[in-house]
């Protein structure tokens, strides 16, 4: 195996998108991706059965459209590498089971992948042709946070070395930050996916107008830095979910016209607010002084914004890649599957089984 | 004519036939749990495929079982299958997954001229299929695949697991009331459809249930 410049296709499949990327080392050659989104409209939310019909019938075209945008011949492939959780169950096992077919047929080692720190892998990347090759590889800094947001998962990751040694800090105990904006885009009328229609929907309306609550921020949970609290780090995005559907009911029942844009607005600043004063909290102390932003919600204006700000306040640096490489693609585990390959890292083998709730520590799984 | 079969519509199973090997069958594999398709699927037919010698530039065609069956299981199957005939660029053919058990009670001393095959639906119903047999022909799928309460099934022979389950409401043949379909029956089946000059399906899966998703009602107002 070439280990150097490894040639690696990445597969993921966890969520509602069909993702093949294909990168050599760090050098990103195509990041192709299939999305369902479309057919989960009309449910306002992400339906796993109908995500997993759809990988199934993605997966192969995906393939094929990736070699021919790279390129590349499935014979140069150095190594295969494809999520294997976390994500729902079904939607995984499309992705696994092709991916190991793929292993089969060609021979390649297959590595099997965590989606959580492949999210953080897309720092990594040069794009092909961006003109920002320096002839250095791109390198993560040391002691890098890694703030993912999406409609799958809340987290705040540590990053001690990409390959072998990430630490969770914090995240959601319910729902992800995008699913409580989906359940509030369906509360207030706005559709789905939420995220986007809450954003533009906020910009005219009034955020200090109500005050909704932050979960997990109250002492008992927080504690101290000496003696931190038992969800110090971590978010609950439910409460605040019920509170809207109560303030959308008083102004109902008081025959009031509901205020959606300052609804929508004083949500997105109660989610904003709480995300990013945690991140930075626990990014000030465990000495981070870099953090990167990665999944869909790292699209939210309003998030980038105000998280960009504390962090400058706080002498910390906040990295954005390119919002099609934040959202769920297959090239981020091609390129995490890269550094693997040129870390020395053994492939995983075929006999696997996916892990819905894979935990941040095991980076790959062993053969 | 040398051909791939795998089916996962219950348990996990592979088979290489091929029109010159006796009795058909070259190299075959099959677990019991019908849960585990995605760990033990790709290993399972690397290992046949090297005990057998074969390579993918030596197989012909692939057949993948397209269901009914348990969703999850069923796309394995049919996901590992289209994969490989993607990469192998080799053509790649459906056949109804109870049509294997079909031939299978076809060519048992339990054969009848006129069956059902019935498998587990979970949720207290069976898939099922009922077929026609003559004498030295392939069994002729006459009516299904359905998925249906076992009550409900025409009042005829019936074969595999799903009748073993519900053996108080169907006459359920003791030989075969643990059987599940098998990749073996599967590909000789296709094999002798092939050779014949017959079309095959397509690897589109035959779910036979929508997926529960609701949409949501309109929210209630509060008054
Ligand atoms: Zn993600």
């Amino acid at each position: 195996m070439n280990r150097t410049q490894p040639l690696v296709l990445g597969i993921e499949s966890s969520c509602d998108e069909t993702g093949v990327g294909i990168v050599r080392g760090t050098t990103l050659l195509t990041n192709t991706v299939s999305s369902s989104m479309d057919e989960h409209v009309r449910f306002g939310g992400v339906i796993p059965e109908i995500a997993s019909r759809a990988h199934l019938d993605a997966f192969v075209p995906t393939l094929e459209q990736a070699l021919a945008d790279a390129g590349v011949a499935l014979d140069d492939v150095d190594a295969i590498a494809v999520t294997s959780g976390p994500g729902l169950a079904g939607a995984l096992m499309v992705g696994v089971c092709a991916a190991k077919a793929l292993a089969v047929a060609t021979g390649k080692p297959l590595y099997a992948i965590n989606h959580l720190v492949a999210h953080v892998g897309v720092g990594l990347l040069d794009r092909k042709g961006s003109g920002q090759g320096t002839g250095t590889a791109p390198q993560l800094p040391e002691n890098l946070g890694a703030l993912l947001v999406s409609g799958g998962h809340t987290e705040i990751l540590r990053i001690n070395s990409i390959t072998d040694d990430v630490q969770l800090l914090g995240s959601t105990i319910d729902d992800a930050a995008g699913e409580a904006y989906d359940k509030v885009a369906r509360i207030l009328g706005l559709g789905y996916p939420g995220g986007p229609a809450i954003d533009k929907v906020a910009r005219t309306g009034n955020p200090k107008s109500i005050r909704f609550p932050r979960g997990l921020s109250q002492p008992k949970y927080m504690g101290t830095v000496e003696e931190p609290g038992k969800h110090r780090y971590d978010w609950s995005f439910s409460g605040l979910k019920t509170a809207v559907a109560r303030c959308v009911e008083q102004f109902e029942a008081r025959g009031e016209e509901i205020p959606v844009a300052d609804i929508a607005a004083a949500f997105q600043e109660a989610v904003v607010d709480i995300i990013s004063s945690k991140a930075v909290l626990a990014c000030r102390e465990h000495g981070i002084k870099d953090v990167l932003l990665g999944g869909g919600v790292a699209a939210n204006s309003r998030l980038r914004e105000l998280t960009g700000q504390r962090c400058a306040s706080a002498g910390i640096r906040l990295h954005v890649p390119p919002l099609d490489l934040c959202t769920d693609n297959g090239a981020m585990v091609a390129a995490l599957g890269a550094q693997l390959v040129m870390a020395g890292v053994e492939p995983s083998g075929i006999r696997f089984a996916p892990d819905s709730s894979m935990p941040v520590t095991s980076v790959s799984l062993p053969a | 004519m040398l051909i791939l079969a795998i089916d996962t519509s219950a348990v996990a199973s592979a088979a290489l036939v091929s029109s010159e090997a006796p009795g058909s069958v070259l190299a075959s594999f099959s677990t019991e749990d019908t849960r585990s398709h995605a760990e033990v699927l790709a290993p399972g037919i690397e290992e046949m495929l090297a005990g057998a010698g074969v390579t993918g530039k030596d197989i012909d065609a692939l057949v993948v079982g397209v269901g009914p069956g348990p969703f999850t299981g069923l796309r394995s199957g049919i996901a590992t299958a289209r994969t490989l005939a993607f990469v192998w660029g080799k053509p790649l053919h459906g056949l109804v997954s109870l049509d294997a058990m079909a031939l299978e009670v076809a060519e048992s001393a339990a054969a009848v001229p006129e069956f059902l095959v019935a498998t587990d639906a979970r949720r207290k119903e069976v898939y099922w299929a009922r077929y026609s047999l003559a004498e030295g022909r392939l069994p002729v799928l006459e009516d299904g695949p359905h998925v249906s309460f076992a009550a409900d099934l025409p009042d005829l022979p019936a074969f595999g697991a799903g009748a073993g389950l519900y053996a108080d409401a169907l006459n359920a043949h003791p030989d075969f009331a643990q059987e599940q379909p098998d990749a073996l029956y599967l590909g000789k089946f296709a094999l002798a459809r092939l050779v014949a000059g017959n079309a095959l399906l397509d690897s589109t899966p035959l779910y036979l249930r929508e997926s529960d998703a609701q949409v949501p009602g309109p929210r209630k107002r509060a008054l």
